[in-house]
């Protein structure tokens, strides 16, 4: 049986999971070889979190709950790094997401 | 040459100094339509090259952006790269449709659907997205596109750099435009390499085709020469080509006037790679390092910079190296740093828009620092107008330096000298007697006393550093420099051009930074002086 892990996490990045942001996070979930997953409701849609079209379709805005969830190997840890990715604001500061 | 063309000369203004004779290329055709494809596989080779070269080419841009842009510019590469986004495109194909409308239709239902979207983000994203479909539409017509032969002349209205830099001058070639300026960013490039170049040409009436010759030494284009002056427009090259051969003679040896003055030569460079093709030995050391073409697109981290820095310095080994920090704006816009504004020249550019990036100048002020140990590293400010804003710049450089020494990174504090070319400087000198060194940029302090700008071709007669009130002010700050041991250097196309160099000597310079294309003919012309 293979491993699967979900989460959810709060986007406090000022302008959601957009376009510098889902370039990052599809980035870090194409390092998985877990099917990875996410949705802004716990029922979905679910979206392919490796491919930036369809994050990017999730338009997910500051204060969405992002629902994360993957299967396969590193399932647990794919969630878990995607969730600190968010957590820590992408990495960018304040100065960046002005234009990201 | 060709019967029933008629033989046509015009008159343009030389920006780069040259011969060339080949099949004229025309810049401003209308881009080629896609042509379409015999089966439905080659059709989405198509597409998919045509997608691969469009990353390609932003993979290009991402060099030379700054942080904001090159963030945009990822995304759009990643866009690209996702087999989602060309998906439905391949599937239209598939059912008969041709790449060129699968593709805009596929992109144009991903464009509807974020310009539905209730939030200002999203929707702005839909540039992006016709951005991105527009890239690749364009790549998908370039396919059958024709690139201008080797040796070609190319002519039209201006050319963009990149089109200079993506062209192979290696068979020869030049370059002919309507309109254009000899003061342009191609017009530097194509004088540092070698590239004969003529501006100002005019509108014509009917573009012209087959060959042409080009003399960008008197600054004229003939199109369907007869044979009678083909002969003449040989011997002038050859002529020409003797001259540059017998300058070639003065390149290695030290520039002195016939009087026996020693005058310093230096060389502008704009890109750290510009070195390699120089031998130290010709020059005096490097009066002017551009830093904007290594801003480009992206603002370079502190790392790129420092490295970039060192590999002149380490090249020049001991002599001096004069590195001007950013002068972006003008005619020179960094996406992300500089400011869209109606006046740009007259605007936020050089020293006014470091000093109001503080995070973007002091990156490159610790990058300085770092760089100093390695050579002799002088540093100038661009646009300086008041003491005010020499004395923050040096200020900063003080801050940084104390935060190296804090943090025992090995750093050096550089001689700081600044740019004479607003008028406010030429004109009082005495405010900036606390600098180390003044370096004229003769091209911009002659835009701004004869209120001409540099790249109109209209009024080019005024913008000349022969005029007599710019050669008064060079003559001042040279009196200046000399009363009170202050260097003064002068960097501007003047300095290379061998009409100009008697009255620049004349007006008491002993130190000119030149293009190193120009290295020869101005050690030449130097040698010819009687000062």
């Amino acid at each position: 049986m293979s491993a699967s892990a979900e989460a959810t996490v709060l986007i406090t990045h000022a302008v959601g999971l957009h376009a510098r942001p889902s370039v990052k996070f599809t980035k870090l979930a194409k390092t998985f070889a877990a099917e990875v997953e996410v949705a802004v409701a716990a029922n979905g849609p679910w979206f392919d979190a490796k491919s930036i079209v369809k994050v990017m379709a999730a338009k997910a805005p500051k204060g969405t709950m992002l629902h994360i969830r993957a299967r396969g190997d590193g399932a647990t840890q794919a969630v878990k790094a995607l969730v600190d990715l968010v957590q820590r604001d992408f990495d960018e500061d304040a100065d960046h997401a002005r234009s990201a | 040459m060709s019967v029933g063309n008629r033989v046509m000369r015009i008159e343009g203004i030389p920006a780069s100094p040259g011969y060339a004779e080949g099949p004229l290329f025309d810049l401003d055709q209308p881009p080629v339509s896609y042509k379409a494809k015999a089966s439905v596989g080659e059709e989405q080779a198509a597409l998919v090259s045509a997608i691969g070269k469009a990353v390609g080419r932003l993979a290009v841009l991402i060099e030379t952006a700054d942080g904001d842009a090159a963030g945009i510019l990822e995304f759009h590469i990643a866009m690209l790269e996702d087999d989602a986004l060309r998906g439905p495109a391949l599937a239209a194909i598939g059912s008969g449709q041709p790449a060129d409308a699968a593709w805009r239709a596929a992109l144009d239902r991903e464009i509807a659907g974020y310009e539905a979207s209730d939030q200002d983000y999203f929707r702005a994203r839909a540039a992006d997205l016709r951005d991105i479909r527009d890239q690749v539409l364009r790549a998908l017509s370039e396919d059958g596109e024709a690139a201008a032969p080797p040796g070609a002349i190319l002519h039209g209205e201006d050319i963009a750099p990149t089109r200079f830099l993506e062209t192979d001058w290696s068979k020869g070639g030049g370059i002919a435009l309507q309109r254009g300026s000899t003061a342009s960013h191609v017009a530097m490039l194509a004088r540092s390499r070698g590239v004969p170049m003529i501006v100002g040409l005019g509108a014509l009436a009917a573009p012209p085709t087959g060959d042409a010759l080009l003399d960008a030494e008197h600054g004229a284009i003939i199109f369907s020469p007869s044979p009678a002056e083909v002969e003449t427009f040989r011997q002038s090259a050859s002529s020409f080509a003797d001259r540059q051969g017998a300058a070639k003679t003065f390149l290695t040896a030290p520039a002195v006037t016939k009087a026996g003055t020693a005058v310093r030569v230096q060389v502008n460079i704009a890109y750290p790679s510009d070195v390699e093709g120089i031998d130290i030995e010709t020059c005096d050391g490097v009066g002017l390092m551009r830093t904007e073409f290594l801003f480009g697109k992206t603002l370079p981290d502190e790392e790129t910079q420092y490295h970039a820095y060192r590999k002149v310095l380490e090249w020049a080994g001991g002599k001096p190296v004069t590195i001007r920090t950013v002068d972006a704006g003008g005619d020179k816009p960094v996406p992300g740093f500089t400011v869209e504004e109606t006046n740009p020249f007259l605007g936020l550019r050089g020293i006014r828009l470091s000093l109001k990036r503080l995070d973007i100048f002091r990156v490159q002020i610790r990058a300085l620092l770092r760089a100093a140990i390695h050579g002799n590293l002088r540093v100038m400010f661009p646009m300086i107008a008041t003491p005010d804003e020499y004395g923050q710049a040096a200020a900063l450089f003080a801050q940084e330096q104390a935060a190296l020494v804090a943090q025992d990174v090995a750093h050096k504090l550089p001689p700081l000298g600044i740019m004479v070319e607003v008028p406010s400087v030429a004109l009082a000198p005495e405010d900036f007697a606390d600098v180390a060194f003044f370096s004229i940029g003769s091209n911009d302090l002659t835009q701004y006393v004869m209120a001409a700008a540099r790249d109109n071709a209209a009024v080019a007669h005024l913008n000349s550093v022969r005029q007599p009130a710019v050669l008064r002010l060079i003559a001042a700050v040279a009196a200046f420099g000399l009363e009170k041991g202050i260097p003064v250097s002068l960097c501007g196309d003047a300095g290379g051009d061998p009409e100009t160099i008697p009255a620049l000597l004349a007006a008491g310079l002993r130190d000119l930074s030149v293009a190193p294309a120009q290295l020869a003919t101005a050690k030449a012309a130097i040698a010819d002086v009687a000062v």
